[in-house]
């Protein structure tokens, strides 16, 4: 008997829970400059949800995904992106969203009931967030794809779920970006838990960083509340991906400390206390702890920070709700390049029985 | 009896099926600890046992599939599909498997498995959970395709469904889960899957519809007698197989029909029935069929989500547009 393959897969850590670093820092943290607008962009995120689960149960939003505890992901990753790369969010990628330059109005609109949430004046080519579980992986790598043949030095990065990894759709997306040497970085937001399913009870697997070691390419683990570990893993899957290295599978490593959705009562299946342990992990006050050893960083400028984020979002909202309704007609502009006759007539029925004040608020 | 609503009801049907029959096992994403998102598996775990009531991975290809296999081997599987916007990867073994095993083996082999998944909109919901994929079903030779629209009715149904030697895909209105409750006697009695039930009589036009718009229906026809025209409303119930006759017979009477859905027009199960009538009930009609239904668009979210579904105002104008005809 002969041992025809062995496999390892690595896990980084950075900055420990108390925000103590291992060194040596990765070249970009060791600029506190550079860490500072992470900072901010994962404390926007907090306020964001925050704000954005208040609109839900005062009746002003739809059902909402907050990314409590998870902001390191996202910012992590868009961070280390070019803006002419393509990012494929799911539903809990908002944090992500925002370093690229989708407006927090255009998501209160998305999660408000409004297409129009979903046309980004910011980043063109980025896909709107995706809903059905792991089909965004997919389109990544026919993304990347794209890239490859006309030879242009993008990079197509989607975020998914650890209950997304128990799909098809990830395996095999996986399988034909491996096979195509396609640019394509995939995350994995292993938050533990797919609404009530914990992560023991998605996958037998020891990691699902290893998922990728079946598919023939690199797949690591990161913990995922280090933001430095986080940007510097996926800097270098993107830039490795950029250079024709191929696909890289990244498994980060978090909690989710809220809800599943506003729909969700996350008590009827999981341990209040259990939850609370996790707040010591936390992103935020983990880069926070570190800026601070590093006297990068001061309450003052905490509450600045804090003071500004508050009108950045408090204006959001007011745009949001200042938008008006979407027409009758909205329904049919965007069905077709253009509208097919056999569809005028049916426009025109919804016009008749439209509501003089338009449609319905979220 | 208790005063139940549809997705109680949903859940004394499964409960009394489980145990009743030890063949008969649930399986679904957070249908266990969770009770599902909709709370119509809750206790069943608890009561049964995780070997009986499985939380699975998030899959519903491999919910499908494995069904199949189960149902084959002589469990009897209820699938749940979380909402039918997730429901297309299971299309693959529903259509190649589940609704063809009985054939493909001359007989020997069989599939009785249901698959059961909220449908429809007005709920505010996200985007891809107010699906309404009952037509897409319904074209696919072997499977039975049932919507219930009450407590009572949802109650009997999946218990027939359940008990049906062959695939059942059981699709149940969200908006109908908490509308409104009714006396429903958990006594195990399943109701006939190949009828429709006539829920109002009527002698001046026939309302088709099922589902949640079963409501919007039902309302026209009360604003319609206050204007002393008389609706005879059917709640088709069990879409495949259809029971046309019930629908020809009220339309011989009444003349006039109206078919009310909220899938979109093109190829909804609405244009079975028109065609229906077309060919066996032609001289019966005092007036052209019309179809009040979502338009050809994709369902909007939901801040215009009620300008797509079917309104009462709707259904009554279609209803003045057939008593105009002659
Ligand atoms: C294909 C599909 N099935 C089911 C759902 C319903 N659903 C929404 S989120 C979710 C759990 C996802 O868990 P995970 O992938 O871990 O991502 P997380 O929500 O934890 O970020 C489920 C089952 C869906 N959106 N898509
Ligand atoms: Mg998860």
């Amino acid at each position: 008997m002969a041992t025809v393959a062995r496999f390892e897969v690595e896990f980084t850590r950075y900055l420990e829970p108390d925000g103590t670093a291992h060194e040596p820092l990765p070249e970009f943290a060791r600029d506190p400059d550079r860490l500072i607008p992470l900072y901010r962009a994962m404390q926007l995120t907090r306020a964001f949800d925050t704000k954005a689960i208040a609109l839900q149960r005062t009746g002003k939003l739809g059902t909402f995904a907050s990314a409590l505890g998870q902001e390191a992901i996202g910012v992590g990753v868009a961070s280390a992106m070019r803006i002419e790369d393509v990012f494929l969010p799911s539903y809990r990628d908002h944090a992500a969203q925002f370093v690229r330059g989708v407006t927090l109005a255009e998501s209160l609109l998305y999660w408000g009931g409004d297409e129009r949430g979903s046309a980004f004046a910011g980043p063109r080519d980025d896909f709107p967030i995706c809903v059905p579980i792991a089909t965004q992986v997919c389109h990544a790598a026919g993304a990347a794809y794209a890239f490859k043949l006309r030879a242009e030095a993008r990079v197509a990065v989607c975020v998914l779920g650890d209950g997304a990894t128990s799909k098809g759709d990830f395996y095999e997306a996986m399988n034909f970006a491996a096979l195509w040497q396609a640019p394509l970085v995939m995350v994995v937001n292993n938050n533990q838990w797919a609404i009530s399913v914990p992560r023991t009870r998605q996958s037998a697997a020891r990691t699902l960083a290893q998922k990728a070691i079946a598919a023939g390419i690199e797949g690591r683990q990161v913990d995922g509340n280090d933001i430095v570990a986080v940007h510097d893993a996926a800097a270098r899957a993107i830039e490795k991906a950029r250079d024709g290295g191929g696909p890289t599978l990244i498994e980060a490593l978090t909690y989710r400390l809220g809800d599943h959705t506003t729909a969700d009562d996350a008590t009827r299946y999981r341990d209040a206390a259990a939850v609370e342990e996790q707040w010591a992990f936390e992103p935020i006050a983990r880069l926070r702890n570190h800026l601070l050893a590093r006297d990068a960083w001061s309450r003052e400028r905490e509450e600045q920070l804090l003071h500004e984020i508050g009108a950045e979002i408090d204006a959001a909202v007011e745009h949001y709700l200042a938008t008006p309704l979407p027409t009758t007609e909205a329904m049919f502009e965007h069905l077709h390049a253009r509208l097919p006759a056999a569809l005028a007539a049916q426009r025109a029925e919804a016009l008749a029985f439209a509501p003089a004040q338009g449609g319905d608020h979220g | 009896m208790a005063e139940l609503n549809l997705v109680e009801a949903i859940n004394r049907a499964l409960a009394w099926e489980m145990a009743h029959d030890e063949a008969v096992v649930l399986l679904g994403e957070d249908i266990g600890v969770n009770g599902g998102v909709f709370r119509a598996t809750v206790g069943l775990q608890e009561r049964f046992g995780e070997d009986r009531v499985i939380d699975t991975p998030l899959a519903e290809t491999a919910i499908a599939g494995t069904a199949i296999g189960m149902a084959a081997m002589g469990l009897k599987p209820v699938a749940e599909i979380q909402f039918s916007g997730f429901i297309y990867p299971t299309l693959d073994h529903l259509v190649n498997h589940a609704a063809r095993l009985r054939n493909r083996t001359r007989g020997r082999l069989a599939c009785p498995l249901v698959l059961r998944s909220p449908c429809g909109g007005g709920i505010h919901a996200p985007e891809h959970h107010s699906e309404s994929p009952e037509a897409m079903f319904t074209n696919v030779p072997g499977l039975r395709v049932v919507v219930p629209s009450s407590p009572g009715r949802a109650y009997g149904l999946l218990l027939a469904a359940m008990r049906d030697p062959d695939p059942v895909v059981f699709l149940e209105p969200t908006r109908l889960y908490r509308l409104f409750r009714q006396e429903v006697a958990d006594d195990g009695e399943a109701l006939p899957l190949d009828v429709c039930f006539t829920l109002r009589a009527g002698s001046d036009v026939t309302l088709v519809s099922w589902g949640a718009m079963l409501h919007e229906t039902l309302a026209a026809a009360d604003q319609l007698a206050a204007e002393g025209v008389m609706a005879e409303v059917i709640d088709v119930a069990t879409l495949k197989p259809l029971d046309l006759t019930t629908i020809l017979e009220s339309v011989a009477r009444t003349g006039r029909c109206v078919i009310v859905h909220e899938a979109a027009r093109t190829g909804g199960f609405g244009a079975e029935i028109a065609a229906g009538l077309a060919e066996h009930g032609l001289y019966t009609l005092l007036a052209p069929v019309r179809r009040v239904t979502g338009y050809d668009i994709v369902m909007p979210l939901a801040r215009l989500e009620m300008q797509y579904l079917p309104s009462v105002e709707r259904i009554v104008a279609a209803v003045r547009q057939t008593l105009e005809a002659s």
